[in-house]
C-alpha cells in the first residue's frame, strides 16, 4: 500500500472525470458555508474510487457534482470529454440518463413498482421496445443474483436485496460511471459484503467506473483507490492493488 | 400498460384510506352540486316551458283577486285572439294541510285544447266531460296518493267554503318531463254552480284567463289591447305572456335560488380545498421519489404529470360516481318534496357542469404540488424524508 500526495497523480493516464478548480458553497440563512474550494483532480477510466473523510467534509457534495445533479459555483467538471457544467438542465438530465447510474444509501426504489419494473424504469427513457426492456432488466437482475425476485415489491425484499435491485437499476442502461453515496450505510455486514462484491465485480469484469462515498473502512477496502476529503480539500490518496 | 400509467394507477391505490375519504368527499360534493343545480333549473322550468303565444290575463291589483267571468266574451272579441279559456286556483286541502298540491277549476274542453302539453287519453277526456264532479289527476299525484279512476275524493276548501267531492276520471301525463303532473283539474261549472248555492258572492268569477294569440308578432299588441278594453272598469286587467307571468312568480323566490346557487359553488370550493390538501400531502411524502426520478433522467414535467394524472384520475372517479348518483337522488328528493317539485330531471347541461367541476378540481388541486415537485432541486429532494 502506497500513500501519495494528490499532486503526484501520474500524467498520460486515461482520465474519465476531471474536476478543475471546483468550488461550491451553500447558503444557510445569511451565512455562506464554503464546502469545496478550488478542488482539482482526475478520476481514471475503470477506476473504483472510495471517497472517505469526516462528516460534513463535502463528500456527498462532490459526488453530486460528478453525477450532474448539482452544479458548482465555479470551475468545470468534464466527464468523458464533455463539460457537464455547461449543459442546460434538460440536456443534463438526458446526459445523466445515458451516462450515470445512481446507488443511494436508502435504495430509493419506487415502492409501487416490482423489482423488475424498478429496473426497467430507466429504460423507458430510451427508444428500446417493451420486449427488449424486459429482457435487459431480467439480465441486470440476474447479474445481482435476484432472478427469483422479479415480481417482488421493495417492501417484500430485505435491505440488501433492495440495494441489489437498485444496483441493477443503476447498471441497466450501461452507464459510463456509477455513483454510490454510502451504499452500505444502511446494511448489515453480510448484506454490505454482498453488495460490495457485486460492485467490485462490475468494476473488474465489466469495466464500470465507480465512485463510492463511504465511512466504512471495510467498504473502502473493496475499492482500488481510496481518497480522503478533509474540509473541501482532497488531501491524501491511498492506492491499493487488488488481486 | 405503460410504466407511467402503472405508476399513476398504483400511486392512487397507495393510501387506500386517504384516497377513499377524498373520493367520498368528491362524490358528495359533485352529487350535491348536481342536485342543487337541478333544483334551481327546475324552479325556472315553468319559464322555459312557457308557450310564447299564450297570454295570461289577471286582476291588475293582485294574483289573488278574481275577474268577472263575463270578461271572456270581450277578450275573445279583441283582434288577434284565437281562443280564450279560464281557470281558478282552488287551494283545497286533501285530508291534511301538509298534503299540498295544485288544484285548478277549468273549463274542461277549451282548457285541454289550449294546453296540449297535458296528455289526456280520449276515454278519460270523454269521462271528464260527462261527469260534472269529475277530476283528472297527473301521473305523479296519482302515484303519490294512489288515486285510481272511480275514486271519490274530498277536498276541504280554503278559498271556497265547504267540503268538495270529486270523482277521479283518470290520469294525465305530461308531454315533456317539465310538465307538472302533480296537479288536479276539475270542472269550473261544478265549482260555479255549487258557489251559486253556497257563496253567491264568489260565483261567476275566474282567477285567470288564458289567451291564445293568432301570431307571435302580435303578442305585445294583443296584450295591450286586452288591458285597454278594461281600462277604468271595476276590475282592471294585467295581461302578460305566460313566460313573463312565470318569471314574476319565480322572482318572488329569486333570493332563495341565488343562495342555492351560491351554496352549490361553495361546496365545490370546499372539496377543492380538501383535494388540494390531499395532493399536497401526497406529493410532500414522495419528494424523495420524485428527486430520484429526476436524478435518473426523468424531466420535471414527467414528475409533474404524475401528480396531475393522479389528481385528475381521483377527481374523475369521484366525479363519475357523483354524476351517476345524481339522477336517482334527485328523483328521490322530488318524491320526498311531495308536489313542490313535479320532477327533478338532471339536464345534460348540469351533467356537463358537474364533469367540468370535477375536472377543474382535479387540475387545480394538483397545481401547487406539481410546481413544488418539478422545481425542488434533486439534491434537496433526495435529502427529504420519504
Ligand atoms: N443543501 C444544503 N444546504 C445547506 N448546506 C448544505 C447543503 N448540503 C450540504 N450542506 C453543507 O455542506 C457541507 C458538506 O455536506 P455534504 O453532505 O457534502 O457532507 P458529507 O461529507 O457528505 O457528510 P456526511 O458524511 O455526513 O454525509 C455540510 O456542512 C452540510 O451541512
Ligand atoms: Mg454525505
Amino acid at each position: 500500500m502506497t500513500v501519495l500526495r494528490i499532486s503526484e497523480a501520474r500524467a498520460g493516464e486515461d482520465v474519465l472525470i476531471a474536476l478543475s478548480d471546483v468550488s461550491k458553497s451553500y447558503r444557510r440563512g445569511a451565512q455562506i458555508v464554503p464546502v469545496l474550494a478550488g478542488l482539482t483532480f482526475d478520476i481514471r477510466r475503470k477506476e473504483f474510487l472510495a471517497l472517505m473523510g469526516p462528516s460534513g467534509s463535502g463528500k456527498s457534495t462532490m459526488l453530486n457534482l460528478i453525477a450532474g445533479i448539482d452544479s458548482p459555483d465555479q470551475g468545470s467538471i468534464t466527464v468523458g470529454g464533455e463539460n457537464i457544467t455547461l449543459l442546460p438542465e434538460a440536456e443534463l438530465a438526458d446526459w445523466r440518463a445515458a451516462n450515470v447510474g445512481f446507488i443511494f444509501q436508502f435504495y430509493n426504489l419506487m415502492p409501487v413498482l416490482t423489482a423488475l419494473e424498478n429496473v426497467e424504469l430507466p429504460l423507458t427513457l430510451t427508444s428500446l421496445g417493451r420486449r427488449e426492456r424486459r429482457d435487459r432488466a431480467q439480465l441486470a437482475l440476474s447479474l445481482v443474483g435476484l432472478s427469483d425476485r422479479v415480481k417482488h415489491l421493495p417492501s417484500e425484499l430485505s435491505g440488501g436485496q433492495q440495494q441489489r435491485v437498485a444496483i441493477a437499476r443503476a447498471i441497466v442502461t450501461d452507464p459510463t460511471v456509477l455513483v454510490a453515496d454510502e451504499p452500505t450505510g444502511d446494511l448489515d455486514r453480510q448484506s454490505a459484503k454482498e453488495v460490495l462484491e457485486i460492485m467490485q465485480r462490475l468494476n473488474r469484469d465489466m469495466g464500470k467506473t465507480i465512485v463510492m462515498v463511504t465511512h466504512d473502512h471495510r467498504a473502502a477496502a473493496h475499492a482500488k483507490r481510496i481518497m480522503s476529503l478533509e474540509k473541501g480539500d482532497l488531501s491524501y490518496l491511498v492506492e491499493q492493488r487488488l488481486e | 400498460m405503460s410504466q407511467w400509467l402503472t405508476l399513476v394507477a398504483r400511486n392512487v391505490l397507495r393510501h387506500r384510506l386517504r384516497t377513499s375519504l377524498t373520493l367520498v368527499g368528491l362524490i358528495v360534493a359533485i352529487l350535491a352540486f348536481g342536485v342543487l343545480q337541478t333544483v334551481v333549473k327546475t324552479w325556472y322550468a315553468g319559464v322555459d316551458g312557457a308557450v310564447p303565444s299564450r297570454l295570461l290575463t289577471r286582476n291588475a291589483i293582485s294574483f289573488a283577486l278574481p275577474l268577472p267571468k263575463s270578461y271572456q266574451k270581450r277578450i275573445s272579441a279583441v283582434e288577434g285572439v284565437r281562443r280564450v279559456t279560464h281557470m281558478n286556483w282552488f287551494g283545497g286541502i286533501y285530508k291534511d294541510s301538509k298534503n299540498f298540491f295544485p288544484q285548478f277549476a277549468i273549463d274542461a274542453a277549451s282548457y285541454l285544447d289550449m294546453y296540449p302539453e297535458i296528455l289526456v287519453p280520449d276515454e278519460v277526456r270523454r269521462a271528464f266531460l260527462r261527469e260534472r264532479r269529475g277530476a283528472i289527476v297527473g301521473r305523479k299525484l296519482a302515484r303519490r296518493y294512489g288515486f285510481k279512476p272511480g275514486d271519490v275524493i274530498q277536498l276541504r276548501g280554503t278559498i271556497f267554503p265547504g267540503n268538495w267531492e270529486f270523482v277521479i276520471c283518470g290520469v294525465f301525463d305530461g308531454r315533456d318531463p317539465k310538465t307538472d303532473t302533480s296537479q288536479l283539474f276539475f270542472r269550473w261549472d261544478y265549482l260555479n254552480e255549487t258557489l251559486r248555492v253556497r257563496s253567491k258572492a264568489q260565483a261567476d268569477q275566474v282567477g285567470l284567463f288564458a289567451v291564445d294569440v293568432v301570431g307571435l308578432d302580435s303578442v305585445a299588441d294583443v296584450s295591450q289591447a286586452i288591458d285597454e278594453v278594461f281600462r277604468n272598469s271595476l276590475a282592471e286587467t294585467l295581461t302578460e305572456t305566460e313566460r313573463a307571468f312565470q318569471i314574476g312568480f319565480v322572482k318572488q323566490t329569486e333570493a332563495i335560488l341565488i343562495s342555492i346557487r351560491v351554496v352549490s359553488f361553495v361546496v365545490i370550493f370546499i372539496i377543492l380545498a380538501v383535494m388540494a390538501n390531499t395532493m399536497a400531502m401526497t406529493a410532500r411524502e414522495r419528494l424523495r421519489e420524485y428527486a430520484t426520478l429526476k436524478a435518473i433522467g426523468f424531466s420535471p414535467g414527467y414528475v409533474a404529470r404524475l401528480i396531475l394524472a393522479e389528481s385528475v384520475l381521483i377527481a374523475s372517479i369521484g366525479g363519475a360516481i357523483g354524476i351517476g348518483l345524481t339522477p336517482p337522488v334527485a328523483a328521490r328528493l322530488a318524491e320526498l318534496s311531495a308536489t313542490l317539485f313535479p320532477t327533478l330531471i338532471v339536464s345534460v347541461n348540469t351533467v356537463m357542469l358537474q364533469a367540468l367541476a370535477a375536472l377543474v378540481v382535479g387540475i387545480l388541486a394538483a397545481l401547487l404540488p406539481m410546481r413544488r415537485a418539478a422545481r425542488v432541486s434533486i439534491v434537496d429532494g433526495l435529502r427529504a424524508l420519504g
